[in-house]
């Protein structure tokens, strides 16, 4: 067993320095990933030892990324495209849209599309506007695109190979303020499935959701709440689409209370399905209705307000709180 | 205080063309090989050494995509089309690009690239099948190496350009033909494809029909100098043919695909043409361009001129040309028939192949939809 402590960060450019040995095919394209190792530096040293033509160094255009990546797909390569940052996917949203996602139906199966695209996603870095956004119900809402969102080191390593390896296009986000956490990751494990979500704590009073950043949070939470003698059961989604409610319709059958926590604007996102889903097929166990806790359903704000913004350990004790209370 | 210009103020004609929309003269940045009379004329950086059988083959390909076309927008207004796009006046540019192709090379076309899918082997039929709604294109794009059509617009120049991104990797020899059309050079992604093949020297050659309108829109709201122009930008060469005129479609393109082939890059080539047709069949082109400038165009016919070529040439005969009529005669029949008689899609269908692996959450919808339909009696599903 070879076991290395990791950030996320560096679990990522593990995986896919893994992931560019493991298949020739696969080619990194972004702006600045090549020298630069990326404004994140997920993509250090990959450029020196792949050369130019595997780690590409792309003009600043995404659409332009996205489109020519959906070229090389056709050609059989594996592009893995990084958007710098979560608001600048925007641009790429057409490509994203209308070809990424449909290419695979509209060819009926004879065109397929293994594109991952990067996103380090979400808040809480302090930073200018377009530089903190949770878009990934645009994205899970796009039929033809699968969408996964990692929170930890563990899944950082195994899931960008997975996601690279699987034939479907996959927007891979990145939990950016969680790059630096630490985690110890065994190199020779078997993992788990990439499109499954997975119980991170058991308890018994309400089921806490979450994916991405948010994980860490809840699992404060579920601290904060043992010291209180309430016992949260807290699941990592880990998959945004396809979501996989099996564990959590069985977690919320024992629970009775569910509450669904992400940096996401609340309305119509991710919760507001979850939601439904648990309630089509939790209805009779359900003690109370399941509870979102997001960002608010304004513009990501300005720095100084990220925090009031953003869900904190507070308020998933307070959504507890109000749930057990009902 | 008064603006200089008024915003509602028509503007100049593009600089260089003699009309909006009609062709510069020979010698004014125009190749042309063929005059609108079907005259040969000779060009001192496009030459081409084309025998009779070839020259019939160009007459036969662009008098059966006509007829093919003229079928369909039939079919379109007796209901069996959900709508149709016509390539009316754009035989020429589509087979010439089409046959300047060499086997292997690969073509990103728009959805009216009908005369390039008929030069690539594709089955009229596969191409009906997307407008009749039971599919969104019916060939193998792999197999006959046309891309599916691509419908928003300017989108397929990124993919070419990715897809020959990928050739130069391979070390092949093949070279890419994405098409767009006048409008579509307006588009971000049009101008980032182009950047992009620039910067890498990728092997791809960018086709734009110039057909003087974006569905009603004329081609002096999209651009103050004449499209080829634009190339120079880029960094890249830039060349206006007659796209009326078969023969120097056929040599400009084969040129500049030959030279993608050899690792010089890109080329923009403008092929001059005009849409006698409507943009689609919704579409009414009475209100917004003049009867005269269709007169004109008419004059410029690409079928008509070859024609007189090969007749005055003596390269084809009375019953060569008669062989073609009956020959189109019994496309137009097939076409039909094909297209009143194509089954429907299973219902199911639309399920299958939204992903390579089958998620469970979409497994389970159509179930639904399978049960859902199966409790009425005589379902499809």
């Amino acid at each position: 067993m070879t076991t290395e402590v990791l950030t996320i960060g560096k679990a990522l450019n593990l995986g896919l320095r893994k992931a560019m040995e493991d298949d020739a095919k696969v080619v990194l394209m972004g702006e600045d990933i090549g020298k630069l190792g990326g404004v994140f530096r997920i993509t250090d040293g990959l450029q020196k030892d792949f050369g130019e033509a595997r780690v590409v160094d792309t003009p600043l255009a995404e659409a332009g990324i996205l489109g020519t990546a959906v070229g090389l797909a056709m050609r059989g390569y594996r592009p893995v495209c990084e958007i710098q940052f979560d608001g600048f996917v925007f641009p790429a949203y057409n490509q994203i849209v209308t070809q990424v996602a449909k290419m695979h139906a509209r060819s009926r199966g004879m065109l397929s599309m293994p594109i991952v695209i990067r996103i380090p996603f979400g808040g809480g870095i302090g930073a200018v506007e377009h530089h903190s956004e949770s878009p990934e119900a645009y994205f899970a809402h796009t039929a033809g695109l699968k969408v996964v969102a990692v929170s930890n080191p563990v899944d950082a390593y195994w899931g960008i190979q997975q996601a690279i390896a699987a034939p479907d296009p996959i927007v891979f986000l990145e939990p950016k303020r969680r790059y630096w956490e630490k985690a110890e990751v065994d190199l020779d494990a078997t993992p788990d499935p990439l499109f499954a979500s997975r119980v991170v704590r058991g308890g018994d009073d309400v089921t806490v959701l979450a994916y991405g950043p948010m994980v860490k949070t809840a699992l404060q939470a579920a601290e904060a709440a043992a010291e209180e003698g309430r016992s949260l059961e807290v699941v990592d989604l880990r998959t945004v689409s396809p979501l996989d409610l099996d564990p959590v319709f069985a977690s919320v059958r024992r629970t009775g209370r569910c509450v669904v926590v992400h940096e996401a604007p609340t309305s119509l996102g991710l919760g507001a399905e979850i939601a439904a889903r648990i309630t089509e097929t939790c209805f009779h166990s359900l003690e109370a209705p399941v509870l979102r806790v997001g960002g608010y359903d304004t513009p990501y704000p300005p720095s100084k307000l990220e925090e009031d913004y953003l869900p904190d350990l507070d308020r998933v004790l307070d959504a507890v709180d109000r749930s057990l209370e009902f | 205080m008064t603006a200089k210009t008024s915003i509602t103020e028509v503007v100049d004609p593009v600089p260089g063309a003699d009309a909006p929309h009609l062709p510069p003269g020979r010698g004014q940045d125009l190749v042309q090989l063929l005059t609108p009379e079907g005259d040969r004329v000779e060009h001192p950086d496009y030459s081409l050494d084309i025998g009779d059988e070839e020259l019939r083959g160009l007459y036969r390909d662009m008098a059966l995509v006509r007829r093919w076309d003229v079928e369909a927008t039939a079919l379109q207004r007796q209901g069996e089309l959900g709508i149709w796009a016509s390539l009316l006046g754009q035989e020429a540019a589509q087979i010439g690009a089409g046959r300047a192709m060499a086997a292997d090379d690969m073509a990103f076309p728009t959805y009216r690239e009908h005369g390039v899918a008929w030069a690539r082997g594709v089955d009229p039929l596969h191409v009906i099948s997307l407008f009749r709604g039971v599919d969104n294109g019916g060939w193998d794009p792999v197999a006959t190496r046309f891309n599916l059509y691509t419908v928003v617009i300017g989108a397929q120049c990124l993919h070419g350009t990715g897809y020959a991104m990928g050739v130069q990797r391979d070390g092949a020899e093949q070279a890419v033909l994405a098409f767009l059309g006048d409008g579509a050079t307006s588009q971000g992604e049009v101008n980032e494809a182009m950047i992009w093949a620039a910067s890498f020297s990728a092997p791809v050659v960018f086709f734009c029909q110039n057909n003087q309108y974006a569905i009603s829109v004329p081609l002096e709201r999209q651009s103050r100098v004449p499209l080829y122009q634009r190339a120079a930008g880029f960094g890249f060469p830039g060349v206006r043919v007659d796209g009326n005129d078969v023969l120097a479609v056929l040599a400009v393109t084969r040129a500049a695909l030959a030279a993608a082939r050899e690792g010089q890059g890109p080329t923009f080539i403008e092929a001059f043409t005009y849409r006698m047709g409507a943009h689609t069949t919704s579409d009414d082109p009475s209100r917004y361009r003049l009867a005269s400038e269709l007169e004109e165009w008419k004059l410029r016919d690409p079928i008509a001129r070859l024609k007189a070529h090969l007749s005055r040439s003596g390269a084809a005969d009375a019953a060569f040309f008669d062989a073609v009529e009956a020959e189109a005669d019994e496309l137009a029949v097939r076409i039909r028939r094909g297209t009143v008689e194509m089954p429907d899609p299973a219902p199911t269908s639309m399920f299958d192949h939204v992903y390579a692996e089958q998620t469970p959450p979409l497994a389970a919808q159509r179930a639904e939809f399978v049960d859902y339909h199966a409790s009425f009696e005589g379902s499809r599903a």
